[in-house]
């Protein structure tokens, strides 16, 4: 099972009540993986509102993770 | 990606070259509202690494399609008050149309595509981050209208 490396940012931060963590996962792609942890911390935004990045790019949802990939699911951005 | 202020007028001479004619720039500032509630300051949130790779890609973008000699934007992080200058973008160019339509299009990217967030503070002391109706942005012209707060307490 992959080891990934999360981090977390605006309201997913605070909804998961940290910034950051390393888990061991039976998800195979990144979706899956955003599905694992919604069920667990609540999340409020569906994945089809975001994008997810992995290893600092932005990357299908579909894309098969990787042991110590680093992952980061991006809200609705607001900058500007 | 400036956690501080940073001097517009060292920006301004990256720009400031000889085959230049001119130069065009977009300054974000803090509002005083949003939505009808009044705003005291605003903190912006950003995953700086793909923040730095994806503005560097809207630069290139830019640079691509008008006919520019250079382009520089800074956006800030961290805590802000009202008046603050959130984001700059500067272009220039031997020619002004360029110059303008570079200098919009490399915002309106920045607003759709660059993680960042803004969380409002507001005077009542209640705090939430803004979220956007859009689906994760990839369409052109996003607008401030279509944003609205979501609350996150």
């Amino acid at each position: 099972m992959p080891r990934i490396d999360l981090e977390y940012f605006a309201q997913l931060g605070e909804e998961a009540g940290r910034r950051h963590e390393t888990r061991v996962t039976d998800a195979t792609t990144a979706a899956a993986l955003y599905d694992e942890l919604r069920g667990e911390y609540g999340f409020s935004l569906a994945s089809e509102r975001m994008r997810v990045a992995i290893n600092t790019a932005f990357r299908p949802w579909n894309e098969t993770l990787a042991d110590g990939d680093v992952v980061v699911f991006i809200p609705p951005v607001t900058g500007g | 990606m400036a956690a501080a202020p940073v001097g517009l007028e060292a920006l301004r001479e990256e720009l400031h070259l000889a085959r230049a004619g001119g130069y065009c720039a977009f300054e974000g500032w803090v509002r005083e509202t949003n939505e009808g509630r009044e705003v005291r300051g605003l903190a912006y949130e950003s995953y700086e690494p793909l923040a730095l790779t994806e503005g560097q890609a809207i630069l290139d973008e830019a640079h691509e399609r008008f006919e520019i000699s250079e382009a520089v934007a800074m956006h800030r992080t961290g805590s802000l008050k009202v008046g603050d200058v959130a984001v700059w973008i500067g272009v220039s160019a031997p020619h002004r149309d360029a110059a303008f339509r570079a200098c919009r299009y490399i915002i309106d990217q920045i607003k759709a595509r660059l993680p960042v967030w803004k969380k409002e503070h507001y005077c009542d002391g209640d705090t939430q981050w803004v979220a956007c109706h859009h689906t994760h942005g990839l369409e052109e012209n996003s607008g401030d209208g279509e944003c609205h707060g979501h609350h996150h307490p």
